[in-house]
């Protein structure tokens, strides 16, 4: 089947393409990429005063599958990841049962095939059962297809236990997804620590919780060469230390989450769980340090954390309730409206945070519209204004603090391997 | 007159509505000692206690003052109830507010859960406390005692003591002291201060400093059931450098510094058993005024004619 965009501007960072194009897709690749391209296709799609970019690439997701289906679904997470214009997700391996071994890997991958329309690539555990005692099948799960190892959830306690699997994880060229918590610091916090939890009067998570595990994942990662992912980064602690290493010359990343770079910790005002995440919204001056991060490439993606919870995990006492948001369906006009509009980054770089630079993380032939890659494509219209409705969201968890928020930026089509999987806000 | 639904917090409630409150203290206080003054002006109101947490003195307290006024009132007996069945806060709110009920007093362990169950609810919410965060009728009729004794708030010298962390007393109390104009001193170890000095409320570690010149002297109770690790050596440790005994409280506070406690009260670690049945202390009129500022809460908001 042959699709052809046309007038569309096309966003390219990886080929530093960004002009008014057209682009001719056949048998799932990129065929062409020309001004007025004249071929006859089954679908041709009128793009002018759109953005035809590289899929979007979702590094940090939760699927919920197997184990929590009521939270979400491979096939749903997919659903919503495609209306955001995520072409590729990366799905964290705390599911019941953990994701640990070979046949875990598998399953994902066929559920996935069976089920999902986006690519879906697994996240194997670093311990058996994320229990944090012994190595799970890295070698394995990597050659299964595994794309990443993480504890996700919580960090590797034991610093033995971590610096070994940092060290195994090479022979695979598998890179480490680190979350960042010390939890005798976090010590049952459920907010940022600051004057707003004083306040609420709940216990606060301090930022030291953070910065000290950043701090002893970065010297790990040092000491072994292991290639050290620093998920959602919160503080401006971990943004310095981060910095500090990458000035070195080490090979670390870092990604940011829509939320942390949107909200300070005074949207916690109402004791709405649906402003409980782990890590917690930060103060404005770690706002600030984040959106600095990825102005200045300190931090290289951006990625949702997208955690999808049921209602009724929501809709209780805060201490109670669930820690995190959804943030597939958000994470693109958040991009724009905050980032872009507030003159942080240029179109071209968020493009390169939500796709090209989570490619490269990955190690996979994806993040770039040039001839002969797949056609993993998104559509965008930028000049939609409108209030986020989670109602309308495709993910089975509503549960996001963006609700009535007014963004910028609306994706209209998502295609997957030459195939249109979302158009007009419905699944094909 | 208080005109709102719930009473969550002395956060939100105005220094109008807190004098008014004190003011109609003053009013019930004379029907607790005077049965014949007891007049059943809430004799069509219909009060259920919820105590996720125990309680001696708030439970009770509340119980009574609701009899006083003639209301009907039931205590929902959590440990016996469907709460030990997994029911949810939010369904066993809306449980009990389809029967008739026009006020529901919790007490939760969790901070915010008296703000959730409000949402839910068509009848009007009192907190009786919820986790480190405010136990607003505690700071109530702890200003009702001040001003009973004190007379006016401002600049008046509020020392509060122990371990402020866990206190939702102090935290209320700090609300409510700031908004009539006192001056507040915080003090304890420095692992126990929380972080209240983040709000601008003065805080030290030197108790001596803290109870210079005090009017009044605030002891609070070590919350030993909260702590996940002990923030301080010991109990000798502690007696000796942040326990309130005669021989400091002499030597620093003012002559007719009057010594508050919220009660149960640790005798002999936070307060020398000396200092708690001295001439000074005015404890036990706490309990007593706490019945007093309940029935003038409960009153009030009934009066308030908020419409639920």
């Amino acid at each position: 089947m042959k699709i052809l965009i046309k007038n569309g501007r096309i966003i390219n960072p990886a080929s530093g393409i960004d002009k008014k194009a057209d682009i001719l897709i056949s048998d799932g690749k990129v065929e062409k990429i020309s001004e007025n391209i004249e071929e006859s296709a089954e679908r041709t799609i009128d793009a002018a005063g759109k953005w035809v970019v590289p899929g979007l690439i979702d590094v940090h997701v939760h699927l919920r599958e197997p184990g929590f289906e009521y939270k979400e679904t491979i096939a749903t997470g997919s659903y919503a990841a495609a209306a955001g214009g995520y072409t590729t997700i990366c799905c964290m391996p705390n599911t019941k049962p953990v994701v640990d071994s070979e046949i875990m890997v598998e399953y994902i991958k066929l559920k996935a095939q069976r089920e999902a329309v986006v690519n879906v690539l697994p996240i194997g555990a670093i311990t058996k059962g994320q229990k944090g005692e012994e190595l799970a099948e890295i070698g394995k799960m990597a050659k299964a297809g595994a794309c990443a190892i993480s504890e996700d959830g919580k960090s590797v306690e034991n610093s033995g236990i971590l610096k070994t699997a940092m060290s195994y994880s090479k022979m695979f060229d598998i890179p480490v997804f680190s979350h960042c918590e010390d939890k005798d610091l976090v010590a049952g916090g459920c907010m940022n620590y600051s004057a707003q939890s004083q306040i609420m009067g709940l216990k606060g998570i301090s930022n030291d919780s953070e910065d000290v595990i950043v701090a002893r994942d970065i010297i790990l990662a040092k000491s072994t060469g292991a290639r050290l992912h620093i998920c959602h980064v919160s503080t401006k602690g971990a943004v310095d230390l981060i910095r500090y290493a990458k000035s070195q010359g080490q090979n670390v990343s870092a990604e940011i989450t829509p939320h942390h770079f949107t909200l300070d910790d005074t949207a916690v005002d109402s004791y709405d769980a649906n402003t409980k995440m782990n890590p917690p919204l930060r103060s404005k001056e770690d706002v600030e340090a984040v959106r600095e991060a990825l102005e200045d490439g300190t931090a290289d993606i951006i990625a949702t954390d997208h955690a999808p919870h049921s209602s009724d995990e929501k809709n209780c006492e805060y201490e109670k309730a669930a820690f995190g948001i959804v943030g597939l369906e958000t994470a693109l006009p958040l991009g724009i409206t905050v980032l872009v509009d507030g003159g942080y980054i240029t179109e071209n770089q968020l493009i390169e945070k939500m796709s090209v630079n989570p490619a490269k993380l990955l190690g996979i032939k994806k993040g770039n519209l040039s001839e002969g890659f797949d056609a993993d494509i998104t559509i965008i219209n930028p000049d939609t204004q409108y209030s986020i409705d989670s109602s309308t969201f495709l993910s089975k968890g509503k549960n996001t603090p963006f609700n009535g928020y007014k963004v910028r930026g609306k994706v209209e089509m998502t295609i997957v391997g030459g195939k249109i999987v979302f158009e007009k806000g419905q699944i094909k | 007159m208080l005109n709102r639904k719930d009473v969550l917090g002395l956060r939100d409630v105005s220094r109008e509505e807190i004098l008014s409150i004190l003011d109609m203290a003053s009013e019930m206080k004379k029907r607790i000692d005077n049965p014949e003054l007891r007049i059943p002006e809430l004799k069509n109101t219909s009060i259920v206690t919820l105590f996720y947490e125990n309680s001696t003195r708030t439970k009770t307290s509340f119980s009574l003052a609701g009899k006083y006024l003639g209301a009907t009132v039931q205590d929902l007996g959590i440990n016996n109830s469907s709460v030990k069945k997994g029911e949810s806060l939010i369904d066993t709110g809306k449980t009990i507010d389809q029967m008739g009920v026009d006020i529901m007093i919790m007490r939760n362990s969790l901070a915010g859960a008296p703000h959730v169950l409000a949402k839910n609810v068509k009848a009007h919410v009192i907190n009786a406390g919820d986790g480190a965060n405010e136990h607003p009728t505690q700071a109530l009729l702890d200003l009702y005692t001040i001003k009973d004794y004190k007379k006016s708030f401002d600049g008046l010298k509020v020392a509060i003591i122990g371990d402020i962390s866990h206190s939702r007393v102090a935290r209320s109390n700090v609300f409510g002291l700031k908004k009539l104009g006192a001056d507040v001193t915080l003090a304890g170890p420095s692992t126990m201060l929380g972080g209240l000095g983040k709000l601008g409320i003065h805080t030290t570690s030197d108790i001596r400093e803290a109870i210079s010149n005090a009017d009044v002297i605030m002891g609070l109770r070590i919350q030993f059931e909260r702590f996940k690790t002990m923030s301080f050596p010991g109990l000798e440790e502690y007696r000796q450098l942040f326990g309130l005994n005669a021989e400091i409280i002499k030597k620093y506070a003012k002559k007719d510094v009057l010594i508050m406690h919220p009660g149960p009260v640790n005798r002999g670690i936070e307060l020398s058993t000396e200092v708690v049945d001295s001439c000074n202390s005015v404890i036990n009129i706490q309990v007593k005024n706490g019945v007093a500022v309940r029935m003038a809460v409960l009153k009030l908001l009934m009066e308030g004619g908020h419409v639920r």
